[in-house]
């Protein structure tokens, strides 16, 4: 269930729900709470074989947010470093894959295929945009973060993080709406 | 002849280093000033609003302020007078990448080969562009680029008759491709003329110089304010979300080049300029004389 916060932003908790997913629309505003797990190109590497063979991911990412990112490292005494997204188009490749297998988040910045934003209809999928060059804002609202696979892949191990009130805006709904497409027409001059 | 020992060429780079991650420079922050008095987009506002914090709180706090610490490169002017001695110039500068990385909770961003894809958990090699200068002076300047806005960075070889509304045109068309992905507002680098490669290194070098001055030849810098301009009217805006800034600056560089060719290459910046240049001393006060921020020599 999607509330929306008297400041108009919506608070965003997964698991998500297909009724939670098609609530959310290209540039809404929201804060997540609750569990992420970070994934980017190495991970996502090794989940390929293991999609096309039918085997069971090291995460379950049924009703999950996938947020690709790969932080720094904590200073002593930190949760994490500096924690901001990646450009999502390299992770194009997986995601109508993990999208089909139930995942209902992505967390990234820049766009995506056309064949992800299909994938986000044909499955109700949400891809969020975070502020991309904004990690070390982004570390305050980690509150715990720990390695839960690959941990060989360094920063880019899976991680799952809890958040509190995580900012981060919708850029592809599950409708077909797309926040950059519909920015630009609106300021271009 | 004067000798600067390895020891204090690694210090300085080790510094820069951090600096360059933990610290965007005020020309910077300035932009961004400059840019929220002109935004329309109140989701643009907040982004550059969000920014200018995020900066803030990574000089006080000495977190990078992005996690993506880059691929440092390394602009080298070494003077014809200088002797360096201790050890290998390219070696003192990766010493000080490691040392840097490491000892400052940057993050390892660069494999080993571009095959295996094996961390080399330090950040080494860093790329160095070395530049014989006259003089007894050293200057290293640092970037540590990042990647997403790196992976925008494209190279085209014009022809004479595509003239210079070419040229405005292959930088807006660099500047529409990159879009929301190279996390905007950006800056554009652009080497014209010489040779291919000679292009690509004008484009990186010209991200050091002080965004918002002007380009000391006046015809390249009414160029640069008018592709800014129409930059600036793509309606991209900040990360994308629509808006009136998506370029903060147009850096352009131009060398002479061959009566069939007009080479231009564009390297992407984004916001989170990770730039630090400066000079080392002989060991004991190894940054005593950092050149000002933002110029360069």
């Amino acid at each position: 269930m999607i509330k929306t916060a008297p400041d108009g932003i919506k608070e965003v908790v997964p698991p998500l729900s297909d009724a939670d997913v098609e609530a959310l629309r290209a540039g809404d505003r929201v804060r997540i709470s609750g569990i992420l797990y970070t994934g980017r190109d190495a991970a996502h590497a090794r989940f390929l074989p293991l999609m096309d063979e039918e085997q069971p991911l090291p995460i379950d990412v049924r009703g999950q947010i996938l947020y690709y990112t790969g932080p720094s490292p904590a200073r002593p005494g930190m949760v994490i470093g500096s924690v901001g997204p990646t450009t999502g188009s390299r992770m194009d490749k997986y995601a109508p894959k993990l999208l089909a297998l139930g995942l209902k988040g992505m967390m990234g910045k820049g766009s995506r295929s056309r064949e992800v934003r299909e994938a986000l209809k044909r499955h109700k999928g949400v891809y969020f945009g975070a502020v991309g060059g904004a990690g070390a804002i982004l570390s305050q609202f980690v509150k715990k973060a720990e390695v839960i696979a690959y941990e060989d892949l360094g920063t880019e191990a899976i991680r799952r993080l809890e958040v509190e009130n995580f900012p981060a805006i919708v850029v592809n709904d599950c409708h077909g709406g797309d926040l950059y497409e519909e920015g630009m027409r609106q300021y271009a001059r | 002849m004067r000798e600067i020992h390895v020891s204090a060429i690694t210090d300085a780079v080790k510094k820069l280093c951090m600096e360059a991650n933990y610290e965007l420079e005020p020309d910077m922050l300035r932009a961004f000033d400059r840019a929220l008095q002109t935004e329309r987009s109140p989701a643009g506002r907040q982004v550059l609003q969000l920014l200018k914090e995020n900066a803030e709180l990574a000089r006080t706090r000495k977190i990078p302020y992005c996690q993506d610490t880059g691929f440092v490169v390394c602009f080298v002017e070494l003077g014809q007078d200088v002797y360096v001695v201790g050890g290998l110039l390219e070696e003192a500068i990766n010493e000080g990448v490691r040392q840097g990385y490491t000892e400052g909770y940057l993050r390892a961003s660069i494999v080993r080969s571009p095959f295996d894809r094996k961390n080399t958990g330090d950040n080494t090699p860093a790329v160095v562009h070395l530049e014989l200068v006259p003089g007894p002076q050293l200057k290293i300047m640092v970037m540590a680029k990042g990647g997403g806005c790196e992976n925008r960075s494209k190279y085209k070889m014009l022809t004479p008759a595509d003239g210079l509304e070419g040229v405005k045109e292959w930088i807006l068309e660099c500047i529409r491709t990159a879009g929301p992905d190279a996390c905007p507002p950006l800056i554009a680098g652009v080497g014209v003329g010489g040779t291919f490669e000679k292009a690509a290194l004008l484009s990186k070098k010209a991200l050091f110089r002080e965004l918002g001055s002007s380009n000391p030849d006046p015809a390249v810098d009414a160029i640069e304010k008018e592709v800014l301009d129409r930059a600036n009217r793509l309606g991209i805006g900040p990360q994308g979300y629509g808006g009136d800034t998506t370029a903060l600056g147009i850096h352009i560089l131009t060398y002479p080049c061959h009566i069939t060719s007009l080479p231009v290459a564009v390297t992407i910046e984004c916001h989170a300029h990770r730039a630090a240049p400066g000079a080392p001393r002989p060991p004991r006060h190894p940054l005593a004389d950092l050149a000002p921020h933002g110029t360069l020599a």
